[in-house]
């Protein structure tokens, strides 16, 4: 028996279909290098779209990005006519997979576009320059079905990852699951399948690291959603559909937004974590004594770090999983020192909110650091129950008592044995 | 002026606030739970809940009663980017 030739969708302008009646009909774009500013990618990346065939009517899941609307529109003409479509998803509204709708609503009228219930705003502001009169639609949430006849799709409402509206589709009968997103990543591979393709883990676990870490609790619970489904075949909106054992990148995503802090030193202790930067060893001396203040409280872990000795990568590491973090900089310039403002705009990976926050350190005249810092910590959503302290130039007994007194204090908090003090008065938040 | 207290119970903090405050301007200060999206009342992610004082609070204007319908709101749900606080509340995340 002759070997088929091997699939290539670059050559291949049509449908792919891959179960019975589900095809893949989305776009190559294999020169993309920079996607939503914040992410690279070294060979480009897909716009994944699907089309499900039902005894009654077809389905199309998810469209293409603005400028791929031709090999769109011609892969869902090698296999459904416009007048077929009864059902179109979003799973969810990012430009890159809603581009070629409004054409696509153009030409299938009589189609019904099935939202999540938080992607209505959205679609107005998407759609304002485009259209005046809105599109019909109809909202959907976790267990909703619509119907193609001897098909089903049910919808999973799996918000913020990584836009508010983000849902999965799941098509009962074939045990497909339509992710978005989630289990996506930037590569683009003319052999489409996962069993098929280069290696992409690297690409699998840089789109979770960039997309989906800050959202780890919501990644949690998508997958208490997803995990006690079936599944034969995960297909997402970007880089390879993933048929041969699709339930490995599920278990790996559980992996991937446990903390391994916790799993290592167990739920119950809290991880306080001071970085500082010194150059005379005045902040740094501080730093000791906040350390040595924190680390009576039992129940803490207390851990201290000179920003001098590490990088940020593994230091964004550590601050995800920590629970209280303290920065010490001295005041050069006015200004807090550039390792201390690298480590702090390097955070839009994790998530902060609610994290404790305090700062502290040495100056020599205007002391402006401290301030700065706490701003930051305040604008990144930590909550900053302390003023921090500042020391004119080296630190006396008094000054590290009080250092000592924050750290005691901000491990209190930790857990719980200091509360907030009593009522704040709205005239004193900054 | 008159004042009123809110209480943010995830975070155990109260803040002493002139009424007619909106929630928006403390809990994002203090760094309560309660996520904000649009800002202007419209995609319903700073949706809490209302724990004590339900009746302290304005009441939701017809789009703001929109979004909560639309996003399956609870009884006691409303919009912190929209409630101005009139008395003693006590709110969390919803
Ligand atoms: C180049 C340089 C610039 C400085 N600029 C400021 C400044 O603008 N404002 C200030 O309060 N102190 C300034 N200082 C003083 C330091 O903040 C002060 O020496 C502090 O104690 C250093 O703490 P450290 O030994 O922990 O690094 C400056 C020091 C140096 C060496
Ligand atoms: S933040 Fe969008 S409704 Fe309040
Ligand atoms: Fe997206
Ligand atoms: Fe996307």
């Amino acid at each position: 028996m002759a070997d088929t030739p091997p699939l290539n969708v670059s050559t291949w302008k049509e449908a792919v279909e891959f179960a019975p009646g589900v095809h893949w009909i989305g776009a190559l774009d294999p020169t993309l290098r920079t996607f939503d500013i914040i992410l690279k990618t070294a060979n480009g990346t897909t716009y994944n779209s699907y089309l499900v065939r039902g005894s009654e009517g077809v389905a199309i899941i998810d469209t293409v990005k603005e400028g791929f609307e031709d090999e769109f529109f011609r892969r869902l003409e090698s296999v459904a006519r416009y007048d077929e479509i009864k059902v179109i998803v979003l799973n969810h509204l990012e430009p890159d997979h809603s581009g070629a709708l409004p054409e696509l609503m153009r030409r299938a009228p009589q189609a019904r576009l099935y939202i999540s219930t938080r992607a209505t705003s959205m679609l107005k502001a998407l759609l304002r320059p485009n259209r005046e009169e809105p599109f019909e639609y109809t909202t959907v949430t976790t267990n909703d079905r619509v119907s193609l006849g001897d098909r089903h799709l049910r919808f999973l409402h799996t918000p913020f990852l990584h836009w508010p509206d983000t849902q999965c589709t799941y098509l009962e009968e074939e045990q497909v699951l339509f992710s978005g997103d989630i289990f996506g990543c930037h590569y683009c591979d003319v052999r489409l399948f996962n069993d098929r393709v280069g290696d992409f883990r690297f690409s699998f676990d840089y789109y979770y690291a960039h997309i989906m870490r800050p959202f780890k609790q919501w990644v949690m619970e998508a997958l208490a959603l997803i995990e006690p489904l079936k599944m034969k075949i995960v297909a997402p909106t970007h880089g390879p559909i993933l048929r041969e054992r699709p339930r490995r990148y599920v278990a790996h995503y559980r992996e991937l937004s446990t903390s391994t802090l916790s799993r290592e030193i167990g739920d119950t202790n809290k991880s306080l974590i001071i970085f500082y930067m010194s150059s005379y060893g005045n902040t740094a001396r501080m730093a000791e004594a906040i350390y040595s203040g924190a680390d009576t409280v039992e129940g803490v872990r207390v851990s201290l770090y000179d920003l001098e000795g590490g990088e940020v990568a593994p230091f964004v590491d550590l601050i995800e999983d920590a629970d209280a973090l303290l920065f010490g900089s001295p005041t050069i310039n006015g200004d807090a020192v550039k390792p201390v403002w690298d480590l702090l705009s390097s955070l839009a990976v994790v998530n902060l909110k609610g994290k404790i926050g305090a700062a502290f350190g040495s100056y020599g005249w205007s002391g402006e650091a401290v301030r700065m810092v706490e701003d930051r910590m305040r604008g990144l959503k930590m909550r900053v129950p302390r003023e921090g302290l500042r020391v004119k130039l080296i630190p006396t007994q008094e000054e590290l008592d009080e250092c000592t007194g924050l750290g005691r204090e901000i491990a209190n908090i930790l857990v719980g044995k200091e509360e907030q003090r009593g009522v704040i008065e709205f005239s004193d938040l900054t | 002026m008159a004042k009123a207290k809110i209480t943010f119970e995830d975070i155990h903090q109260t803040v002493n606030v002139p009424a007619g405050t909106r929630i928006i301007e403390i809990s994002e200060k203090i760094g309560a739970g309660v996520i904000y999206g649009c800002r202007e009342g419209d995609c319903g992610t700073c949706m809490m809940e209302v724990t004590e004082g339900w009746n302290n609070l304005t009441e939701p204007s017809v789009l703001e009663e929109k979004v909560l319908r639309e996003n399956m709101a609870g009884r006691h749900n409303r919009l912190a980017c929209q409630a101005q606080i009139l008395g003693d509340c006590k709110v969390k995340p919803a």
